[in-house]
């Protein structure tokens, strides 16, 4: 009930609530009173009552502990140490194994006389998971290009999954990072080839300003949905990354954006001038380009924001507790509003940063699911914003590195995939962790326990 | 049965919460476990239900070990337990949720549910806790739901029955009820451990009373001969001072003034009716009452939390439906809430940040947008001195403090800066007896400083101990405020819903309450009734 951290005072309500009916059963509160010259009935009615405002604060306290899921997620994120974290990982990469053990045709044809010489299957086993592991590193760190295409994919994980931490810490869950990616992918895109003509330093500045507006309006839409009428901002952020796919895939094949020369839906591309330029202008082979440094820079001012300055302060109050907030004088509404603008800024600049700096030109569902891919990035941060720049590198290194294996060894490009999907697995059930491991609760959540004791 | 703990010691990471603790519960006996919050009675109590596992110790039942590894094999020991928060399923029948687990069913597998019912209904009667079986348990008072939970317990044969703190839940009527329910338990030879932090209830039912403190057996006390001040006194380990001693009040000009105040909640009922009063500053005014009276409403509205319905809410002479909360608590209002894990801390938050946590983007703390972190704490540092919160350092999560600790810290918020009015809601629930004394210390420091102060409370004993004039609260309206003195009964009897005219006859004549108030008071006896 009370996920809505715009309105704390819920819990009071449903408790007030029972008021009218008792009201309406004994009267005006001076009846009882008139007839306490009879010594019976004004104890037995008092007493009622007594007991009817004792269940009414237990049902008010009751309801004000019914925490929300965004709310739970975030203590049991931040609640959770690096250990388990890392031990996740670690297992989400050893359950990989076996899937990369049992898909390899040669382990195949070893089980078949598995039990008169199992040492063949073992073998063989451990030589293909090894030969694609190296073959993942090796894709995504073996050397200048391979490190070069892994922060090509990173950078926009590193933009969308601060795009979903920002509101997680506020109590919110942005599914919505992948049609804010879209909206600002697309505005950049449209700015890119509009304007002919303009400098570098003028066009492409503009182009992310549009990015950024474009994505922050699509991401301050569901927020003020949210903070006026108390729309749950998973419905409507899903909905709106249907909307935002189908316009633009109806955009793109519109004369405005569609390339004359061409009938497939395809745009123009973005002109030079709109273009992020190579990081590592004199190795043209390389992709990596300055949009990196534009991911980093929003992450150091995300970090200011959220870790250094009062507006974070508020934010993660009332991420953490809207009521006491509240009390505080914080105003929740507001926050809910400026958490998604600002998530929604930061995935359309992931957006912009694909078009202008990789794609250079818009095609139907562009988004390629990167802004989903930020939910995993920003659960695997644990919210936080280091933690979610390290996370975004790391499944920058899976994607890129995914390539390679496949190439090398053929295992399937989707094992990455699973390997992702198996972490969040392990991160979303931390007690899962802690049982494989035989992490007692007792030793790690200390503040768990710690509430435990005396009454 | 004989139950016997010997050398239980169980560690936390960084805290011993049981020291080779030794405990002998005799047949037929109520055994008090009395201490402070924190001073691990939960702790001691889950082991022997089979929830923790002792390091070290081990448990004797009837001269014979006792190994405990869940509490199914608690029960089996007949070892039954009602915890602090219950565990009933609130959609099942009294008599289902009774049965539940341990259910007879016929040869296809069917509830027998008349069966069930017949047999509660039949214990209940026996046990003296009279309940319908087929009553829904959402529809059910808390009173009658702990009974639920005792009868489980009862119904699983239970010799020994844990009641931890049973009576923080309960009417005073309710507990007496309980209390009797007790006295035949032990009647039939079982026997009870219980639990409280409430120094008058082991005097009156335990026949023995342990102290633990730090997680140590300090003391075994005879309820017959002890005094509540020993008790206090060996639970806190230093002498306490269970009265406050207080000057009388020297009221100045009105600082909070609510006239015809209308508070309506979300569906629109109007929970506080035509509330009229005054507190004057350098007074305590306390509104007494049963919670859910409207007092959260009430108090919701008055400091800026909630909109008005009608009539109209000033202090020191500004209008507060017309500014925000922020406006209001930075014009200078000290708010205590009444719950203060809801609206007082951020639990994750650090001690040093929960105590600027109405101050966030004020100076000094912020600069610009900028927080100044060495000022946040620096002033943590000199304000955990000042208010004696017990904390590891300023930087420890605020949730990871004691109750009694917790609240100071809020205190301390609200009450470290100037301001010109105080309303602290239920400032000592679930403080410990230490906590509680310096609470009222502060409350009084903060009166005679010419603070005015509105305390609502539903601890009677509290409200008599602090307050220069008591208010009562029924069914959103209220009485007085009277001057004090005036009798623990007539205001007990008003909290009930009592006309105060015929209470005042029976115990205190109005024109005597009057002569004795102050001229300024305007406030006479159900005027605003």
């Amino acid at each position: 009930m009370s996920d809505d951290p715009t309105r704390p005072g819920e819990g009071d309500e449903p408790a007030e609530g029972g008021e009218p009916a008792e009201g309406g059963a004994n009267g005006s509160p001076e009846q009882p009173a008139s007839v306490a010259t009879e010594p019976d009935d004004p104890d037995d009615d008092a007493r009622q009552e007594i007991e009817a405002a004792k269940e009414r604060a237990a049902a008010a306290s009751r309801l004000a502990q019914d925490a929300t899921f965004t709310q739970r997620l975030l203590a049991a994120l931040t609640g959770t140490s690096v250990i388990v974290t890392i031990l996740a990982i670690l297992s989400a990469l050893v359950i990989g194994a076996f899937i990369i053990a049992f898909s390899d045709e040669g382990v195949r044809g070893t089980l078949g006389y598995f039990f008169s010489r199992p040492t063949d299957a073992l073998t063989v086993g451990f030589d293909s998971v090894i030969a694609a592991y190296s073959a993942l590193v090796q894709g995504a760190l073996g050397g200048q290009s391979q490190i070069s295409e892994t922060f090509v994919s990173a950078t926009p994980l590193i933009m969308t999954g601060l795009a979903v931490a920002v509101p997680l810490r506020a109590g919110l869950f942005n599914i919505g990072a992948e049609g804010q990616f879209l909206a600002g992918g697309t505005v950049a895109g449209l700015l890119g080839f509009l304007f002919t003509g303009l400098p570098l330093i003028i066009h492409l500045p503009l182009a992310i300003a549009g990015g950024l507006v474009a994505g922050g309006l699509y991401g301050w839409l569901p927020g003020i949905l949210k903070a006026r009428t108390g729309a749950h901002e998973v419905i409507s952020t899903i909905m709106l990354n249907n909307i935002a796919l189908l316009v633009t895939g109806y955009l793109v094949s519109t004369t405005l954006f569609r390339r004359p020369d061409r009938s497939d839906p395809i745009s123009k591309s973005v002109e030079e001038s709109a273009r992020f330029p190579r990081l590592i202008w004199w190795e043209p082979s390389l992709r990596v380009n300055t949009s990196l440094v534009m991911a980093f820079v929003l992450a150091a001012l995300i970090f200011w924001l959220m870790e250094r300055s009062t507006h974070g302060f508020e934010l993660n109050a009332v991420g953490l507790n809207p009521a006491a907030a509240t009390s505080a004088g914080m105003n929740p509404a507001r926050v809910v509003v400026t958490a998604f603008t600002i998530g929604g800024a930061l995935s359309g600049a992931a957006g912009a940063a694909t078009i202008l700096g990789l794609q250079h030109r818009l095609t139907i569902g562009f988004s390629a699911g990167l802004g989903f891919d930020g939910i995993t990035v920003a659960l695997l941060g644990r919210g936080r914003i280091g933690g979610t720049v390290a996370a975004g590198i790391l499944i920058g290194i899976l994607k890129a590195g995914g390539r390679n294996m496949q190439a090398q060894t053929g295992t399937s490009l989707e094992l990455a995939l699973v390997i992702q999907a198996l972490i969040i697995v392990f991160i979303a059930a931390p007690g899962l962790v802690r049982a494989i491991f035989r992490i007692r609760v007792d030793d790690l959540a200390t503040g768990q326990v710690a509430k435990g004791w005396g009454s | 049965m004989q139950l016997e703990l010997r050398g239980i010691t169980k560690r936390f990471p960084g805290v011993v919460a049981n020291d080779a603790v030794d405990l002998k519960v005799e047949s037929g006996e109520v055994h008090g476990l009395l201490g402070e919050n924190g001073a691990g009675k939960s702790t001691l109590m889950n082991i022997l239900y089979g929830l923790y596992h002792a390091d070290e110790g081990e448990i004797l039942l009837d001269g014979e070990r006792l190994l405990l590894d869940d509490p199914g094999d608690a029960i089996d020991a007949g070892i039954g337990m009602v915890h602090q928060h219950f565990m009933l399923v609130p959609v099942f029948t009294v008599a289902e949720n009774i049965v539940l687990g341990v259910e007879q069913t016929d040869r296809l597998g069917r509830l027998d549910r008349a069966t069930a019912s017949r047999k509660v209904a039949e214990l209940a009667e026996r046990s003296g806790l009279p309940v319908d079986p087929d009553a829904v348990i959402e529809d059910l008072p808390v009173g009658i739901q702990q009974r639920v939970e005792i009868l489980k317990a009862l119904y699983r044969d239970a010799r020994l029955l844990i009641l931890d703190e049973p009576t923080a839940v309960l009417t005073p009527q309710e507990a007496d009820d309980l209390f009797e329910a007790i006295r035949g338990f032990t009647a039939e030879g079982r026997s009870v451990i219980f639990i409280s932090h409430k120094l008058r209830e082991h005097r009156e039912i335990a026949d023995r009373i342990s102290i633990l403190r730090r997680g140590r057996i300090v003391g075994t006390a005879d309820p017959r001969t002890a005094s509540e001040q020993e008790l206090a006194n060996l639970m806190v380990g230093r002498p306490v001072e269970l009265t406050v001693d207080r000057s009388p009040a020297a009221p100045k000009d009105p600082v909070l003034e609510v006239s015809g105040l209308e508070v309506a909640d979300a569906i629109g009922t109007t929970v506080v009716h035509g509330v009229d009063l005054e507190v004057r500053a350098g007074e305590i005014v306390a509104v007494a009452g049963v919670e859910g009276n409207g007092q959260t409403p009430l108090v919701r509205a008055v400091t800026g939390l909630q909109d008005i319905a009608g009539g109209s809410v000033t202090i020191a002479g500004r209008d507060v439906a017309s500014r925000t909360r922020k406006e209001v608590l930075r014009d200078g209002i000290g708010h205590v809430p009444e719950d203060r894990n809801r609206d007082g801390l951020v639990a994750e938050f650090s001690v040093a940040e929960n105590l600027i946590l109405n101050l966030w983007d004020a100076e000094p703390f912020a600069r610009r947008a900028s927080l100044q972190f060495d000022e946040i704490r620096e002033h943590a540092r000199s304000v955990v001195g000042s208010y004696d919160i017990r904390t590891p350092s300023v930087d420890t999560p605020a949730g990871s403090l004691s109750g009694g600790n917790q609240q100071k810290l809020v205190v301390a918020r609200e009450f470290d800066r100037p301001i010109d009015l105080l309303v602290a809601s239920q400032p000592t629930r679930g403080v410990d007896v230490g906590s509680i004394e310096y609470i009222h210390k502060q409350l009084l420091v903060k009166r005679d400083e010419g603070t005015a102060v509105l305390l609502v409370s539903s601890e009677l004993d509290e409200v008599l101990a602090l307050a220069d004039r008591i208010a009562v609260m029924f069914h959103g309206r209220i009485v007085g405020p009277f001057d004090t003195p005036i009798s623990k009964e007539a205001v007990g009897r008003m909290m009930a819903g009592a006309d105060p005219a015929d209470v005042l006859e029976d115990h205190q004549p109005p024109t005597q309450a009057n002569a004795e108030g102050p001229p300024a008071d305007g406030a006479t006896p159900g005027g605003a009734a």
